[in-house]
């Protein structure tokens, strides 16, 4: 799983992103771990993902890129903060690791899972999904360039079989 | 109930103590939160460096650190009413933790829903946005009653000495509303303007 990760983190890099603000999933951890180990960006832990949005959004009013790390389930909490990015056309990026969608332990992650991608492009985002990690660099370089060149909303979903089951009861 | 204040006749004017504030820090990047805050800020005197909030409640406090972070030698001052921070109060504790110099947030504090037809906010019920600010590592607080008070804070503002949250007491009134433009894109690229970021 590292390896994927550590390539959105050069991406990131690359693309000139400071902020990079989260509400933590096991899925992001290895990239959380690398931003806050970075010089070059600010991790910012949040309490809520519409926080992320607000913030993402002045970011670029004061001429930074920011990006949003959540789950799938933490779509659900920014609904409405997304007008903010439609009313002004701000870019906006986020990178969400897609839970209750593939050999899910846990029931209550399913319902947000079935409508995350129609939820964001309800808001109007353009939503770009990966199930392979071959895919992820190219991917993730896509949607920044379109955030950011041409002051989109973009998501992209990092499907939950990339990720990997998640570990419930000691010896499974 | 102890701690309720809803007869609402305390407090100073509003448009008044927001126009004291605004001129006693000219250097501000300003974000208002939706509603009786940015027709405020607007009656203070349009500007360039000002971004008016038209939605997004709960969201100024959180975009005032994105652009606080963004912009460390300018004073971000987040002017918003208190309905609008308790929907945010958990953006306090992000704040509390990156903890930026440059960031003041000030919350014009009536104790009411204006908006919506004036009813009671959880301030005019006893609780304290200076108190949950103080807990969440804010560097300074104020609560702030009397109009002598607000030049200091301007002052205080610019000197981007450490995060900090005032509560100013105003007045539960019906005031005039003064209304900025809506357009968030003409906003947008007007603030970035001032700073020096061209339009895509």
């Amino acid at each position: 799983m590292a390896a994927w990760q550590d390539r959105i983190f050069e991406v990131l890099k690359a693309g000139n992103v400071k902020q990079v603000a989260y509400v933590p999933d096991a899925g992001h951890a290895r990239l959380i771990e690398r931003v806050e180990d970075s010089a070059e960006m600010r991790g910012i832990v949040l309490t809520t993902e519409e926080e992320g949005v607000a913030l993402a959004c002045g970011a670029w009013l004061g001429g930074e890129r920011a990006v949003l790390l959540m789950q799938s389930s933490g779509v659900g909490n920014c609904v409405n903060m997304f007008s903010l990015v439609s009313n002004c056309r701000f870019p906006f990026l986020t990178l969400v690791t897609m839970r209750g969608e593939w050999a899910e332990f846990n029931p209550w992650q399913v319902p947000m899972a079935k409508a995350t991608q129609s939820v964001l492009e309800s808001m109007g985002f353009s939503v770009y999904r990966v199930a392979r990690a071959d895919d992820v660099e190219e991917t993730v370089q896509a949607a920044v360039d379109l955030a950011f060149e041409s002051d989109q909303a973009v998501a992209v979903l990092l499907a939950q079989r990339l990720i990997g089951r998640k570990s419930w009861l000691a010896g499974n | 109930m102890a701690g309720r204040e809803l007869t609402g006749r305390d407090g100073l004017d509003r448009r008044l103590a927001s126009a004291r504030l605004l001129s006693a820090c000219p250097k501000a990047l300003v974000i208002a939160g939706l509603g009786s805050a940015t027709y405020d800020l607007f009656a203070a005197g349009d500007r360039s460096a000002n971004f008016y909030l038209w939605g997004a409640m709960g969201g100024a406090a959180a975009m005032g650190l994105g652009l606080a972070l963004a912009q460390p030698r300018r004073p971000v001052l987040v002017l918003t009413g208190d309905g609008e921070q308790l929907m945010g109060m958990g953006a306090l504790a992000t704040v509390g933790v990156q903890r930026p110099l440059n960031l003041a947030v000030v919350v014009l504090d009536n104790g009411r829903f204006a908006e919506t037809g004036m009813q009671p906010s959880h301030t005019a019920q006893g609780v304290s946005l200076p108190a949950v600010a103080s807990g969440c590592g804010f560097a300074w607080t104020l609560d702030i009653s009397e109009m002598d008070a607000l030049k200091p804070l301007g002052a205080r503002i610019q000197a981007m000495q450490g995060c900090g949250l005032a509560r100013i007491k105003v007045r539960a009134e019906e005031v005039a509303r003064t209304l900025p433009s809506r357009d968030g894109v003409w906003l947008k690229n007007r603030f970035r303007s001032a700073l020096g970021f061209p339009p895509m």
